[in-house]
This record gives C-alpha cells, structure tokens and sequence, in this order.
C-alpha cells in the first residue's frame, strides 16, 4: 500500500541543478514538513525529465501537475497552494506558446505527446539513488530471469531479433557484437560500458547515468553473462561528476543486494563493476582508443582488425557498448523482441533519445521512435525556431554528422535514411540553426573542433583537417577563391577515405554536407566576398545612412574602440579601420541609421 | 538493503516494493482510471477532506481498484462539504456532498464497482465557459 498520497518529483539532473533545484528540493522538504503534512506528501529526487529549457522542474504525481522554472522561493508557495489548498499555481504551469494557454497536465504537452521512452524510461520518475524504486519498477528482473532461465545462446538470439544496434554511433547491432565475442574463446573476458559522450551539445548518455544508473549495471551484467566475462568497466569522462557519484552509489547499493559480486541470486554467475576516468578527449569515444586509454596508454586509436571482441582490453576479448544501447537490454529481455522489433522502421528498430540544442525552442533530451521525421521532431516536439526565425538547417550527428536541410524534413529519421542524406545518426545530437547562421561559420566550427579532439597519430587527420580549417578561415575573410571551394571537396575526400579512425573519416563531413546544400552561400563569400547571413565579420562594414541620423551620439557613446566620431545633431560616421563590427551601435540606435552591408 | 538470493526472492521483493512507486505508475495513464478528487481549499480541509481524501485512497488500494486520488481546489459547494468528484473514463463527472466515510465507503462500493449512483449527487447546476448551449 502506497503511504503518500502526492509524489513530488523534483529534477535533479545536471541542468536543473544548475538552477539551483537542489535548493528547490530542500525547501520543498521542509516546507511539507512545517505543515505537518510530511505522511501525506513524499518529494523524490529523480533524473532528467528532459525539458531542460524551462529547469528546474517540480511534477505532482498523480495529478502530473509540472511545474517549470521553480525557485526556491516558489517551493515555498507551492507546498502552501497546491498540496495545502489544492490550487495550483498558476504562473508555473508551461504555457502554450502558440495559444498562450496555460497547461497543467503534463500529458497535454507536445513536447511529451510524440515521445515513446524505453532507454529513458525511468529518468524523472525513479530517484537514482534508492535501488528500491528501481527494483520495484522491474529492475534487475531481467538480469534474473537470464541467469536463471535461460541460456546464453537463447539471450543472444532474443537481442538480435530484436533488431537493437549500438546507439553510440555507428549503429552495429548488439547481438552480432555479443555472439562474436561470445564465440572467442579465452578464459578471461571484458565488458565495457562506453560513456565518454564526446559530441558537442550531446546529453543522453549522461543523463541516462544521472536518472537510471542500475538499468546500465544490469545490462552490463547480462552482457557478462552472455559472452562469460566476469569484469566489466564503465570508462566514463571525469568531467561527468554527478553521473559518476550516482553510478558509484548505484554500484554500491547493487552490491550490498548481491545483484553484483560473487554468486549473483544464487547462480554461480559472479560479475563486478570498476569504473574508469576519461579526460574528456574526443577520440577516446572510439572503442580502440577507449581500450588503450583505459590500459593507461595514450588514448590513440589503433587498425581494427583485430577487433576489441577479438582482442581488446589488455589483449583480451572485449565487448564494448554504449551508455544508451545497454539502457535498451533490460527492457528487450523483459518485454521480448517482438514488442522492440515492432517499433521503428525495417532496418532500425526502438527508439533513439535525440538532444535538442541550437536555434530551437524546447532545448532537451527526447526518446522519439526511429522512423519519425524531423519535422515533427522539430517543430512538434521541439516547439519550433525560436523567435519565430525561419528553419535553415539541422547538424545531426555531432561534428562527424552533416547539415540536412529543408528538403530532408519529411523524410523518416533512421540509421540507413541519415547516411543517405549525408549525414549520420551519431550519439544522437541535433543542432538546430536558422536563418541568422551561416553555414561557412558552422561547418568552421565543427572543423575547429576536430582540429583540437584529432591526437595527430595519422596524417591525413592531423594534418588535412587543420589545411581544411585554415582554407575555412580564408573564405570566411574574404580571401577566399573558386578554386578552394573545389580543394575543399578534394582534400576531404582525401581525409576521408585515408584516415585511420572514425574521427577522421567522418571529420570533413560538415564542410562536404553544407557546401553541398548551400554552395551558394560559400560563392557568395568567395566571389561577392559577401556573408549573406551576416555572421563572418570580415566581410562586413557597417555605416550610417545619412536620411536616418539625427546625431544623437548615442552610437558614438556606446562603441567601445571610439570608431565613430560627429558632432551633436550632425550626421555621424564610422571609421571602418577602427570598427571592431560587435552591433553595439545598431542596438543602440533607435532611428534605423547603422547598416551592415 | 539485505541481500537477494534468487529470482523468487528477487520478485517477492519487487511486489513489496511495487507500491513505493505504483502511484507514478497510474498517473502515467491516469486518463485511462477512475479519477476520485476530493475538495481541498481551507473550507474544506476544515470539514474533514483530508481525511476523506486518506481513507478513499487507502481503501480503493486494499480494494484493488485502480485509480488515481488527487486533491482539487474549492469547488463552490462549501454548504456540502467535503466534496468528492468521480470521473469514470467514458462517463460524464458526478460531484458527491456531504462525503462521510460511510459515504466514502458507500462510493467506492456502489458508484465505483457497479456504476449504480448513490444519494448526495449535487446536480450540477452551472456551465463552463468552454461549454456550449446543448
């Protein structure tokens, strides 16, 4: 029987901790019990409800009341309103941006309405740090019935009918990975979690270990259980701390239950979990150089063949997943195969968990079904272009994803479909741009960042990517010509097609996705030496229409170089040498008269 | 926590813990359950809603009927306290006054089970404002 009668579930994810939900949680606390009402009203701390644009969240359970952007102050009002007097507070609620409505129901949300949740199925429900709710949410039910029911074979079967592939990227499915391991044959196995979650404006991975650490330490262990290895090791960044605390507690609590050590629920399967820091390089999210980092060797990738299942961790077989692929498991073993292959499209089945970021209203985390469009990605779940701006482009995929455009809108999001237009599903990244970007900037700065995350053992990458950058710098200068547009093309498909890893192989793919969907803009840099965006400052000159001046000064007041000079109510000018282009005086001007051209 | 030995162990464990959680549980289909609110504003809670609002809880848990209890705010009927709104999914909501825990009971056993209504309906005498002339 259930002793309280209202849930308060409070976010305490990374984001909303950020805005100080932990106070928020606190208050919370207290003030439920300053009103004597700490037997009837229970406040849980859970993980990331996704809708991080508006954190820190407070739900009611069960009226699923959600509360955005709470302060501590407002935790106060809201024990005294809505669990004391029933009422809701109003100014909380999330309101409808397009019908200016205000919605209570959690449920009635877009943002929630098209999402289905497998991996992310217990973030922001379940506090991660209580093994309890987990195991009452059919937690480690899985792992049971695998050691106790059934056999290695029959697991491995279940999870390649399932049609489940590796959400870190490259798509790979898990069972072919778990019966190729499996088939080695050596006394001493690994398995891997992979939670160096690398792409910039990526989450999920994180948020998973935030919100449901136990459902990635019992895969783990099923995955043990099915290629007979007895360790298993998370290499996570070290700059995730939080998600390393909960993954420690949960490691512990898993323990002290004898859901990890020796004779786990009286088989004789013993398996356990060490957890491993990253550094926070990019390249170490490729499983070769995972491994040598992990082995205390720089984080370089090395030539598959050998692969990590042949020979991995200190040369044994290894079986390396990623952080949302083993969310997946639990949820297969304990539903069957059939129920995940009915979700998604032919090649790709389930879901995938997408972070929202960029030019997009509700930046978040979201679980969609593969086979959905981005369309109703973007403009349904995601609210659409913030400010009302017009779409122009979306980076799936991180800096080794490309650009789709408008024409890719309706077309179903899965592994197969991605590739085919240019770009690839990735750790699941989505970064939303709009008609104030320029994509000679965008594709720049993917660029910058592989220039800085490339470890320099082969050529192609460390040195082809850093020409490919500094032909980027010419165009965006102005200095641009023709001729580099097609050096551009060359040179990367050079990189491409010699590079040894996955970062150097997919690295130009920015610069070949947008100069593809938007030579136009590039020629308008290189022959008009024009931004038609208005980003690249070295092809901008602002000035002063003279009709529009009426010399209040103001522009000359607030630009920081002293760049503009005239006296009162005389017309002003700008002198273009000393101009350093920050707009500070466009924003100032309240009569229209500064320009870029 | 103390150690799990085996899978029965493991399952017994889960049915105990089931209702720590079981209340996230109804409100993710809540629109699917019967829906009890019970009156909340001072004037209730001073006519004993709370209680009410314990005891129906409670009960429809040990009665294993799946529904969902929240609190609402006043609803106008101060002179009926504490007030009780019933939403069976597919039926039209019926506001209950004068909710005792005889009626409570009474509720749950009559209205709830079999769907036959029982005496304390307050009619309902007003139309929302989204509401058009039928």
């Amino acid at each position: 029987m259930s002793d309280y009668k209202i849930h308060v579930l409070v976010c305490g994810g990374t984001g909303c901790r950020a805005s100080e939900s932990d106070q928020v949680f606190d208050n919370l606390t207290s003030e439920i019990k300053n009103q004597g009402l700490d037997k009837f009203a229970k406040v849980v701390k859970t993980g990331c409800f996704g809708f991080c644009e508006k954190g820190p969240i407070v739900k009611f359970i069960p009226d699923n009341t959600f509360y955005t952007q709470v302060t501590p102050t407002d935790a106060i009002e809201i024990v005294e309103e809505h669990i004391v007097k029933g009422r809701k507070v109003e100014r909380l609620l999330y309101k409808n941006p397009e019908t200016e409505e205000y919605i209570s129901d959690s449920k009635s949300m877009e943002f929630y309405k098209k999402q289905y949740r497998i991996a992310l199925r217990n973030c922001g429900i379940i506090d991660p740090e209580n093994i309890a709710e987990y195991i009452a949410r059919d937690g480690y039910q899985a792992l049971g019935k695998v050691l106790t029911e059934m056999t290695p074979e029959e697991v491995i079967k279940e999870i390649m009918a399932s049609g489940l592939r590796g959400r870190g990227g490259g798509g790979f499915p898990t069972g072919l990975k778990w019966d190729i391991t499996r088939k080695v044959q050596n006394d001493t196995k690994y398995v891997v979690c992979n939670a160096d979650e690398g792409d910039p404006g990526a989450f999920m991975d994180r948020s998973i270990l935030e919100g449901d650490p136990h459902s990635v330490i019992e895969a783990m262990a099923i995955n043990a259980f099915c290629i007979g290895a007895k360790n298993g090791l998370v290499y996570i960044r070290a700059e995730y701390p939080l998600a390393i605390d909960r993954l420690k507690t949960a490691i512990n609590q898993a323990r002290e239950c004898g859901l990890l050590g020796e004779n786990i629920l009286g088989t004789d399967f013993s398996f356990d979990i060490e957890l491993r820091y990253g550094a926070g390089a990019f390249v170490c999210g490729e499983e070769t150089a995972l491994i040598h980092s992990m082995e205390g060797s720089r984080g370089e990738p090395t030539l598959k063949p050998p692969f990590p299942s042949v020979e991995g961790y200190l040369k044994k077989p290894t079986n390396v997943n990623n952080v949302e692929t083993y969310a997946n498991i639990p949820a297969i073993i304990n539903k069957g195969a059939a129920w995940f292959s009915a979700i998604g499209t032919e090649k790709s089945k389930g879901t995938k968990v997408f972070a929202l970021a960029g030019k997009i209203n509700n930046v978040g985390l979201i679980e969609v079904p593969m086979g959905i469009t981005l369309r109703e990605v973007i403009f349904e779940i995601g609210g659409g272009i913030k400010n009302g701006k017009k779409f122009k482009a979306v980076q799936t995929g991180g800096p080794s994803g490309g650009c789709l455009t408008e024409k890719d809108l309706d077309t179903p999001i899965d592994y197969d479909n991605l590739i085919a237009s240019g770009s690839m599903m990735g750790s699941g990244g989505m970064i939303v741009m709009d008609e104030d970007d320029c994509m000679v900037d965008v594709a720049k700065f993917f660029l910058e960042f592989t220039v800085e995350e490339s470890c320099g053992k082969c050529a192609p990458c460390r040195i082809g990517n850093k020409r490919l950058h500094e032909i980027l710098e010419k165009i965006s200068e102005g200095k641009g010509t023709k001729e580099d547009l097609d050096r551009l093309v060359n040179l990367g498909n050079v990189i491409k097609d010699t590079s040894l890893c996955g970062l150097g192989q997919t690295s130009p793919n920015p610069i070949l996705s947008t100069l593809k969907a938007f030579k136009g803009e590039y020629l308008a840099h290189v022959i008009d030496k024009k931004c038609p965006a208005g980003v690249c400052k070295s092809l901008m000159a602002y000035s002063i229409i003279e009709e529009n001046c009426i010399g209040c000064t103001a522009c000359a007041r607030v630009c920081p170089v002293g760049a503009i000079s005239g006296q009162r109510k005389e017309l002003h000018t700008i002198n273009t040498s000393l101009c350093i282009k920050c707009g500070a005086c466009i924003d100032k001007c309240k009569f229209n008269a500064v320009i870029v051209n | 926590m103390k150690k799990v030995a085996n899978l029965d162990d493991l399952r017994r464990l889960r049915d105990e813990l089931k209702s720590k959680t079981s209340l996230r549980e109804k409100s993710e289909k809540s629109d699917e359950l019967i829906q009890v609110r019970v009156g909340m504003a001072t004037c209730c809670i001073t006519s004993g809603s709370r209680e009410i609002m314990t005891f129906l809880a409670e009960e429809l848990d040990k009665r294993k009927i799946e529904a969902v209890v929240t609190q609402t705010g006043c609803m106008g009927y101060c002179y009926a306290e504490p007030t009780v709104e019933v939403l069976v999914p597919g039926k039209e909501p019926i506001v209950f006054g004068y909710v005792n825990k005889a009626k409570a009971d009474e509720i749950i056993e009559k209205y709830i089970k079999t769907g036959e209504l029982v005496e304390g309906i307050i009619p309902k005498n007003y139309k929302n404002f989204d509401e058009t002339e039928k």
